[in-house]
């Protein structure tokens, strides 16, 4: 048996944005166990819930991640509102809806030059960058924020979107989509590409079910289960399938992404066409009673939210189970028998999110 | 829109049992969650499987020493791991225990803390 040696991977580590810590013990040049740690940037926010009003909590809850904010906001504010009872109008849920995809499409956009940019690959880095940039434009022009959209809470929305600027988005949108597609045939066809990512990471649809892993990880490993197809907002409304890939690797997980950037700006296409007319909220008064479960499909796959109100302004509990603490077991699992070499675009293609582990 | 909720309260001693069942059934492990309500802790095993949610429920006072399910469900450890470290659960038999050392938190057990812990707690090695 070779000499077995433990190499410390993160917390500060060029494919990281954020801090993880793995200990990669290694033989050779192959993992042979990865042993995760986490807690670096912890900020107890469950905890905080018992002393910010249940209403004003949607800005906490915005702000566990930068990437998906906005459907942070919406899962508790839809966890809430299941347990007060309140109906949300129907334009409410489908602005909701059109929010909800393009967060999916920057941060997709945003994961594609992250992963060109852990293999090497500088200028696709850049023009998937660009192209969020596109995307990002139109989330201030109709919430006012880039990162923090501020636009959801409990009983509906705060801005509308008024026709002919949906109009103008749906345009835009096609406009940009031809640009997506020119640069992502790159991710989908070269060589380099495929070479570094194909056939490597490869984890069943089998063993992805059985680690509880979530989103684009399990649906590319066959798995076709998509939180979108429980109904929630306007999903119950909209015609659309979970994209699938089959062979597992590290470039399923990558084409799960690509065309989930297609299938979100039609279904934002299709929001707009059946978006109906009238109000945006109603007003909430008094306090929460109860408990609820919510789950939804964010970009690195369903989140779950748990509270529980006892009749007062605070919330007895609050709990978010992130896509990425689902994944985790799936990362450690996949990197058994890895390369070094492959240890990074092994981690970035399961798209960790430290902010949402660390909530 | 939120799909049905079933919750079924379970036993300690019927915990491991049930939990193989949903796994023979072919459920997916959705989350483990904790709720400290004063002198009991409330734990929330959730099931998923073809999009119904049905949640085990077992109350248990703090210090009441509970078994893993992560025999059953490899997944479960990182879920036992966080309720062991945040709210000072007893779990027996974790199959990859950390041993409080899966979050590098300042406080012991901060989710249970009280003010006074907090105080005197100068933080854990």
């Amino acid at each position: 048996m070779s000499q077995r040696n433990v190499i410390p991977f993160g917390p500060q580590h060029p494919v990281l944005p954020e801090p993880i810590h793995l200990d990669l013990v290694t033989e050779d040049e192959t993992v042979v166990e990865a042993i995760p740690s986490i807690g670096f940037v912890h900020r107890g926010l469950e905890k905080l819930v018992e002393k910010k009003d249940y209403q004003d909590f949607v800005y906490v809850a915005e702000r566990i991640c930068g990437i998906c904010s906005f459907m942070h906001g919406m899962t508790y504010c839809q966890a809430v509102e299941e347990v007060m009872g309140i109906t949300v109008p129907e334009r409410a849920l489908y602005l909701r809806t059109v929010w909800a995809e393009l967060s999916r499409v920057h941060s997709h956009l945003m994961w594609l030059g992250l992963a060109a940019d852990a293999f090497g690959f500088e200028s696709l880095f850049m023009n998937c960058w660009k192209l969020r940039e596109g995307i990002l434009d139109i989330i201030e022009a109709t919430t006012g924020g880039r990162v923090i959209f501020g636009s959801c809470k409990i009983g509906g929305v705060r801005r509308d979107i008024d026709g002919d600027t949906m109009k103008g988005i749906v345009e835009k949108l096609d406009r940009i989509a031809a640009e997506i597609r020119h640069t992502t045939d790159v991710f989908l066809n070269d060589y380099s590409v495929q070479h570094r990512l194909k056939e490597v990471g490869v984890m069943s649809g089998e063993e992805a079910y059985a680690l509880g892993t979530v989103g684009p990880v399990l649906r590319a490993s066959g798995v076709a289960m998509d939180a979108r197809k429980i109904g929630y907002a306007a999903y119950r409304n909209l015609k659309f399938e979970p994209v699938v890939e089959k062979s597992g690797d590290c470039h399923a997980r990558c084409r799960v992404r690509v065309r989930e950037i297609f299938q979100s700006i039609d279904l934002i296409g299709q929001a707009a066409r059946k978006m109906p007319e009238g109000e945006i909220a109603v007003k909430v008064t008094g306090s929460p009673s109860g408990e609820c479960f919510s789950r939804v499909e964010q970009p690195r796959g369903e989140v779950i939210y748990y509270v529980k109100a006892n009749g007062t302004k605070n919330l007895q509990r609050f709990r978010v189970r992130t896509p990425t603490f689902a994944n985790l077991p799936a990362m450690v699992r996949i990197l058994k028998g890895a390369s070094i070499a492959d240890v990074p675009n092994i981690i970035l293609t399961v798209d960790p999110c430290i902010s949402c582990i660390e909530r | 829109m939120i799909e049905e909720q079933t919750t079924i309260a379970v036993g300690k001693d019927e915990l491991l049992g049930t939990v193989s069942d949903f796994h023979s059934q072919g459920y997916r492990l959705v989350q483990i969650c904790c709720t400290a309500l004063g002198d009991t802790i409330e734990i929330n095993y959730s099931f998923d499987k073809d999009y119904r949610f049905t949640n085990l429920r077992l109350t248990v006072k703090p210090g009441e020493e509970i078994q893993s399910v992560s025999i059953i469900y490899w997944s479960a450890f990182a879920y036992e791991n966080e309720m062991s470290e945040l709210f000072g659960v007893k779990i027996r038999n974790i199959v990859v225990d950390y041993k409080g050392h899966f979050y590098r938190t300042a406080v012991a057990t901060p989710f249970v803390a009280t003010e006074t812990d907090e105080k005197n707690d100068t933080g854990k090695e």
